[in-house]
């Protein structure tokens, strides 16, 4: 059966640490736009912490929640794609063909989670930060859309190794960058489609969410966080 | 129809409606190359953007689309002007149409040609865009006809092949006259364009059994461009644009500025070419009404969606509501209601103020009104979706700017230039409702008016110091 993969956010857990920020940054070859283009509102960031505040001063609590492409069932980003550059692949994530996007920012507009980076003008990395580039992912080019992958380089990867090695995919072996690099464990992923990962065991979970799931996105990513709704369930 | 019934005022026709093509004043001259100069400068801002990067223009996240889809959705309904009104206006058979349709039509397939251009400006990779065209290809794709673009580009293409034939085919027995009457390379360049117009019967049996049926089909084509283009927005999980009015909400705005826009460009016709004998104040009166009515249409849409939204009272809807209504975009928002309504509505509706100076103040208006219309409907839902961690603002370059400049120059300076190169006010037409007019002897109309004493030849040719052959077997 082909995997589905997904993910589980366990607000919980999440200390807001912006650990996955950057692991994701490193990982994917995202570009640093300056702090002039940054204040436009055009920096690229696949992985984002929001914060929420809650109460009044001086009691205030401080809600983190990391926000990626939530790789939805039912994409909104998807079908708007006048050339196929957002499709659904069969493992269930939605692909971003970097060399068929022409740029018409439509699937940015269609998303409600607000995810889709655009590169506005031509990366560049200062010497030598350009020999940390990862040969597994392709750098984006002026007019492009780029978004969170679920680090689709690594999945490929460990598919071929269990291949390779004749076995099947462990839980939790290919892992997102984010995913590595959390230090309070807040993130999970794995294959949905197999009852006993973990991340299935966390998606079923009473304190699991979507985000605007009213919206029908179906989305893959499972937010976990207890609530007075749900306090006695867990 | 094809002997001349009324030889008398046909010369005088004749005289006034060829000298703007027979002619071109210094004047003409100095407008071109104003025009021009901010077409050029348009260009350049253009060619600037393609050699830096769309970064140049003011859109981010997470407004992606700013000004240039604002202008392509405004020059779409600009579009609707012309060949819409115009076609209903045949069909319903209304004598006071007839020095009225080709200016129309006109205007839909220049603003089509420049609204078109902007989904290409806007992309953030230009030089693919022909990626979008269905043709087998190395990539193996065809495009994604799931997409509204896609969709798009098949309405508007279409709708730019049938209104432009809509437009010449009307033209052609006003070629065949102009290569009758004049001399050198016009009769030439006429010659080629007039497609062999000889006036037999046959051939005008065809051409009114084509511009009849065109006339009938291009009304649905119409419509749906505009439909298609609201959907655009519709078809996204996007507040406020995620709605079913969309789509008649659009397409009687699009009549509403296209009205307006066809009156502005009549009173400068009217103005510099001298036409106030066959651009008569009913004309004006009768499209003042339509703008009215559309004005009232509108105004309905807008209370009918707002009213909607703020009864539903979804939180992601309200906020854009809001944004609106009384947040940073109120100024915009409360110029547009004036602009649409409050100023348009007295100046049409009260009989003494709609005089041609009346409506065309109120279609001046309407036209900056629809402009803002288009830029509110875009900008607010996007800098307003779902999550507010990613709300933001959106503020135009002056790449966006110029370019928008660029395009009302563009649209000037193309019906400047057709006006000097084709009979702006279809002569042909003209004379076939004088006829009708005279059989039926009802004075409605513009033509009445036209007709000078019974004097005839001798009164004209005193007028005609122009240089045009007036020959004596008049053709029509």
């Amino acid at each position: 059966m082909a995997h589905r993969w997904g993910m589980a956010v366990d607000l919980d857990r999440c200390t807001g640490c912006e650990a996955c920020v950057i692991a994701c940054r490193a990982e994917n070859n995202i570009p640093t736009v300056g702090e002039e283009q940054a204040q436009k509102g055009r920096a690229i960031h696949w992985m984002r912490v929001e914060r929420y505040y809650e109460g009044e001063f001086p009691d205030v609590r401080v809600k983190f929640q990391p926000v990626l492409c939530q790789q939805c069932d039912n994409a909104p980003c998807e079908p708007v794609c006048p050339t196929y550059a957002s499709y659904h692949t069969n493992e269930g994530l939605n692909g971003q063909v970097y060399n068929r996007c022409i740029g018409t920012r439509y699937c940015a507009n269609a998303c409600p989670y607000t995810v889709r980076f655009f590169n506005f003008f031509n990366p560049a990395w200062d010497k030598p930060l350009h020999l940390q580039l990862n040969p597994d992912v392709s750098v984006r080019q002026v007019g492009i859309m780029e978004k969170c992958t679920f680090c689709v380089q690594r999945i490929k990867s460990a598919e071929i190794r269990a291949k390779e090695e004749k076995r099947e995919l462990k839980d939790g072996e290919p892992a997102p960058a984010c995913v590595q690099t959390c230090p309070p464990r807040a993130l999970v992923f794995g294959d949905l489609n197999d009852p006993e990962s973990e991340v299935s065991r966390l998606a079923r979970s009473h304190r699991g969410v979507k985000l605007l799931g009213e919206l029908g996105t179906q989305p893959k990513v499972t937010y976990l966080q207890r609530n007075e709704w749900n306090d006695n369930n867990t | 129809m094809t002997t001349t019934p009324d030889q008398i005022n046909h010369d005088l026709i004749n005289h006034d409606l060829l000298r703007p093509v027979a002619r071109a004043s210094a004047r003409f001259f100095l407008v071109v190359a104003m025009l021009g100069l901010v077409v050029l400068a348009g260009l350049s801002a253009w060619g600037y953007q393609l050699y830096s990067g769309i970064g140049v223009a003011g859109i981010r996240r997470p407004v992606f689309w700013g000004f240039y889809i604002t202008n392509f959705v405004f020059w779409i309904g600009i579009s609707h002007a012309g060949t819409l009104i115009s076609a209903i206006l045949r069909l319903a058979n209304a004598g006071w149409r007839r020095p009225v349709t080709r200016c129309a039509e006109v205007i839909t397939v220049f603003a089509l040609c420049i609204g078109a251009m902007f989904p290409v400006i806007h992309l953030g990779r230009p030089w693919v865009a022909f990626w979008l065209v269905p043709y087998p290809n190395e990539r193996g794709l065809w495009p994604n006809y799931r997409s509204p673009l896609v969709w798009d580009f098949f309405a508007i293409n279409t709708y730019l092949i049938g209104s432009a034939t809509f437009l010449i085919l009307p033209i052609i027995p006003d070629f065949a006259l102009c290569r009758d009457k004049f001399s050198g390379w016009r009769k030439t360049f006429y010659g080629v364009l007039a497609l062999g117009w000889r006036g037999t019967q046959r051939q005008w049996h065809r051409l009114e059994t084509a511009m009849h049926i065109m006339a009938i089909v291009i009304i649905p084509v119409a419509v749906s461009v505009h439909t298609i283009v609201s959907w655009d927005f519709a078809m996204t999980p996007v507040p406020i644009w995620h709605s079913t009015i969309f789509a008649p909400y659009f397409v009687a705005g699009a009549i509403f500025s296209g009205i307006a826009a066809l009156i502005v460009a009549m009173v400068f016709l009217r103005h510099f070419l001298h036409l106030e004998e066959y651009l008569p104040t009913v004309c004006f009166e009768n499209l003042g009404k339509l703008l009215l009515l559309m004005s009232l249409l509108w105004v309905y849409f807008v209370f009918a969606e707002r009213l909607t939204i703020w009864y539903g009272n979804q939180p992601a809807e309200v906020a854009v509501l809001w944004l609106t209504q009384n947040g940073p975009y109120r100024y915009l928002f409360w110029t547009m209601v004036a602009c649409n309504f409050l100023i348009p509505f007295p100046l049409l509706a009260i009989k003494k103020l709609r005089t041609i100076t009346g409506i065309f103040v109120a279609s001046i208006t309407v036209v900056v009104g629809m402009w803002l219309e288009r830029y509110l409907i875009i900008v607010p839902s996007l800098s307003r979706k779902f999550l507010p961690y990613a709300w933001g603002t959106y503020r135009p370059t002056w790449v966006e700017i110029t370019i928008t400049a660029a395009t009302f120059a563009a649209m000037a300076l193309l019906y400047v230039v057709f006006a000097k190169l084709v009979p702006i006010i279809s002569i042909w037409e003209l004379k076939v409702g004088m006829r009708e007019e005279s059989e039926s002897s009802s004075s409605v109309g513009a033509v009445s008016r036209v007709r000078p004493t019974r004097s005839g030849r001798g009164e004209h040719e005193t007028l005609a110091g122009v240089g045009f052959k007036n020959s004596q077997g008049v053709k029509l």
